[in-house]
């Protein structure tokens, strides 16, 4: 069977669903942020599987690139925030830090 | 003495009683004795006032001494063009004579009065009030215009309310001293609404002026009856002032003053100042205006004298007698007796001055006492006020060789002339009945007080002569009450200086259609307005009074004996008793003792009428004027309620609905921002899944 663009799409979307759900469902921050890296990698199969199959010739190879180093930078800038959630409000339950409703 | 000279004496002699009532009353505290002050200044003023009659009476008989300077200059004023005020005085011989007389008598009850007022506690003030009224008084005489006239007026008013009242403490006095102002008000209303018609008409006050227009054919406001209502206006005045019938009310009451003050002001002069005021506008006063005066002097004389008979109070008797003989002045006038009038004025000035303060005299020694029915037999205690008292009387009876004989007898005659040539007959039958009612009562009063036995010994036993000062003064007026002063002729007047010099009828300038044809001279009317002082009498009028003098000189004697006679079979020797008539006239007895119920019917009428006026008028205020204010009121309040409500429930219903609405709002909405970022992010999901079925490509 001949691997086509539908397969990469279908695994792309398993992935966004699975980092979605991670996103919207999990309380830790740091598991949601590895949910939002789930999410960046299904954007990164879709630019891929685009520029195999689409007519793109490599832009998409390196807007995946792109991508790989900004999640790097967002990782360690989310990272750093949830340390400092952390040292204020001792936990990292996105549930309990709500200051900003009131 | 010049005639300038002349001026300069009147103004002092007018100004000097001022400058006594100024220095009394303000220093009169700390110097008790200044009232010898003021009394030395009257006698000055007095001494003055011979002075300038006698060079008036000597060397410009038939001139008059004029001056005046106009006092304010209102330029030209629109519509009415020149406007100026002016003031002047004005000698003619009636104002020396008159100059004379108040002096005399005012400076006679100084010195009378410091005897009599020794005891009274604002001595001082007393005399202050004797200067300011002897001010006004001359005041009065000397001015030579109608508003200088008013002032005065009113200051004589003024001096008289404040001596009527001079024992305030007593509820009466005061009650009487603004009985007498009021009374004079209504009166001086009048005078002033004259004194504007002819100011309106004339733009001056002068008499001369005045007279000289009227003269000359300018009619107030073109009619004679104009001129006719101005006359009768102006004579209101004298109305009030000189206590003519309607407005007789307060001199009886004024008696509440003490008797110096009587004796001067509510006998003598002032009350007078009403006949002197009819004599000044005598020339200008119409048929009509003269028939109204004489018929108002008339009644007078005889409502009064019939309220005299009765009377119990020594000073009640003298006072209705007082009112008798103005209303006898102002009749006289009013048939154009002008001379008699005025020479009535004077002998009366004289000897009811001197029965005033004999009648103080005897007050004095019976301490207090006023009724005559507690006196009697005073004549050995006291023979200097009897005889003094006796002269007097027989002077007002009308009795010759007394100076009221030839006055008495000059009105009568006059009366009958006018009744003759006018055929008014009821004028001098009217007059000879007062001679005959004043006959009686005044002897009744001399024989009650003074002859017969005592009726109260206690107060008897104390009676005693008055000290020289009281006495000195009825002297010399009961010498005043012969006739030898006025007249060589003791039985007729006609011959005297007094009455064919001095005082002569002046020339009237009301037009011939107004005037009783016999007050027109044909001889003197062409020359000019000036002459006035010249013997006028016309033929026909001469000619009535000669017929007239001696049927009214026997008939008055007869009268006065008559008067005399029953005074005496009533009181002296009691054959007829007084009780008896009284009791078979009750009706009349009654109304007379309580003075024909004048002052009740003015009490229920007028004060009464007032009184509900002002109740009518109080609850006017208070129902309707109350009611719309106070409905006013309600219905802001209503309205306030009603906007009040609006703004409660409209207005802050908006408002809050308006603020719930947004609570509402925002409380739903706020449930959508959980602060859970998952939520959100569903949320976002969600719609960006909804957006691509609506707007994507599907």
């Amino acid at each position: 069977m001949e691997v086509g663009l539908n397969h990469f799409l279908t695994v792309s979307v398993a992935l966004f669903s699975l980092g979605l759900y991670g996103v919207v469902t999990r309380k830790n921050a740091v598991m949601v942020l590895m949910g939002v890296e789930l999410i960046l990698n299904s954007a990164n199969i879709n630019f891929i599987a685009f520029s195999k199959f689409g007519n793109f010739s490599i832009d998409g190879q390196l807007y995946a690139l792109f991508v790989i180093i900004l999640a790097a930078a967002e990782a360690a800038i989310a990272l750093a925030i949830v340390l400092n959630i952390y040292k204020r409000f001792a936990n990292v339950n996105v549930d309990e830090i709500n200051n900003l409703k009131e | 003495m010049s005639e300038f000279t002349n001026i300069n004496l009147s103004l002092i002699v007018l100004l000097l009683p001022l400058f006594g009532f100024f220095i009394v009353l303000f220093f009169g505290k700390k110097f008790p004795k200044l009232y010898l002050a003021e009394v030395g200044i009257i006698t000055l003023a007095f001494i003055l006032s011979l002075v300038i009659g006698y060079s008036k009476l000597s060397t410009y008989l038939h001139q008059d001494i004029l001056f005046s300077f106009t006092w304010i200059d209102f330029g030209n004023v629109p519509n009415l063009g020149n406007l100026h005020v002016d003031l002047g005085i004005k000698i003619d011989n009636l104002t020396v004579i008159m100059l004379f007389v108040v002096n005399l008598i005012s400076m006679l009850v100084h010195i009378y009065s410091i005897a009599y007022m020794k005891d009274d506690s604002r001595y001082s003030r007393y005399f202050a009030y004797l200067g300011i009224f002897t001010f006004s008084m001359l005041g009065i005489v000397l001015t030579d215009n109608l508003l200088m006239m008013y002032i005065f007026w009113e200051l004589v008013g003024l001096s008289s309310y404040l001596l009527i009242g001079f024992w305030y403490e007593k509820q009466s006095a005061s009650d009487a001293g603004k009985k007498a102002f009021l009374t004079n008000r209504v009166g001086d209303i009048g005078m002033f609404i004259g004194i504007l018609v002819l100011f309106t008409n004339y733009k001056s006050f002068s008499f001369d002026f005045i007279y000289a227009q009227i003269a000359s054919g300018n009619l107030p406001f073109g009619s004679e009856a104009w001129l006719t209502a101005a006359g009768i206006l102006v004579f209101l005045g004298a109305v009030g002032k000189s206590a003519q019938f309607p407005l007789h009310v307060w001199l009886p009451d004024a008696m509440e003053g003490p008797t110096p003050v009587s004796a001067l002001i509510h006998a003598a002069t002032m009350v007078a100042a009403g006949v002197y005021l009819v004599a000044r506008i005598f020339v200008m006063l119409t048929a009509d205006a003269m028939l109204v005066i004489a018929v108002v002097g008339a009644v007078t004389s005889l409502f009064a004298a019939t309220i005299a008979l009765t009377q119990n109070d020594i000073k009640k008797v003298l006072a209705y007698s007082t009112v008798s003989q103005l209303g006898y002045m102002v009749m006289a006038l009013g048939v154009g007796a002008y001379t008699f009038a005025f020479f009535h004025l004077v002998t009366h000035a004289f000897f009811k001055a001197c029965l005033f303060l004999g009648s103080g005299s005897v007050i004095h020694s019976m301490h207090h006492e006023q009724d005559i029915r507690e006196m009697g037999g005073l004549k050995k205690k006291m023979p200097i006020t009897y005889y003094t008292f006796l002269i007097s009387t027989l002077a007002i009876s009308g009795i010759p060789l007394t100076s009221g004989f030839l006055s008495k007898d000059g009105i009568l005659a006059g009366t009958l002339a006018f009744g003759q040539l006018t055929g008014h007959w009821l004028i001098p039958i009217i007059g000879f009945s007062v001679a005959f009612l004043t006959a009686f009562y005044m002897f009744r009063l001399v024989i009650l007080t003074f002859h017969g036995s005592p009726r109260n010994h206690h107060k008897y036993e104390h009676a005693h002569e008055s000290p020289f000062v009281m006495v000195m003064p009825l002297v010399v007026l009961s010498t005043l009450s012969i006739f030898f002063w006025y007249t060589p002729n003791p039985i007729s007047p006609d011959a005297s200086w007094f009455t064919s010099n001095w005082i002569t009828t002046p020339q009237t300038v009301v037009p011939k259609s107004a005037s009783f044809d016999f007050m027109i001279n044909e001889s003197v009317e062409s020359s000019s307005h000036n002459s006035h002082e010249e013997i006028i009498h016309s033929e026909k009028y001469t000619h009535a009074m000669h017929w007239a003098h001696y049927p009214a000189m026997i008939m008055s004697l007869i009268v006065a004996g008559l008067g005399i006679l029953l005074a005496f079979t009533m009181y002296q020797w009691k054959k007829i008793s007084p009780d008896k008539i009284a009791d078979s006239v009750k009706a009349l007895y009654k109304g007379s003792l309580n003075k024909w119920y004048v002052d009740e019917i003015y009490a229920k009428s007028f004060i009464g009428g007032t009184i509900k006026l002002g109740d009518i008028l109080s609850w006017f205020d208070k129902w309707i004027i109350d009611g719309i204010v106070n409905g006013s009121a309600y219905v802001t309040k209503v309205f306030s309620k009603i906007s009040g409500l609006f703004d409660a429930y409209v207005v802050d219903g908006l408002v809050n609905g308006t603020a719930l609405f947004s609570g509402f709002v925002g409380f739903n909405f706020k449930k959508l921002q959980t602060g859970k970022v998952q939520t959100y992010i569903v949320l976002v999901v969600f719609s960006i899944i909804v957006l691509f079925f609506i707007i994507g490509p599907f």
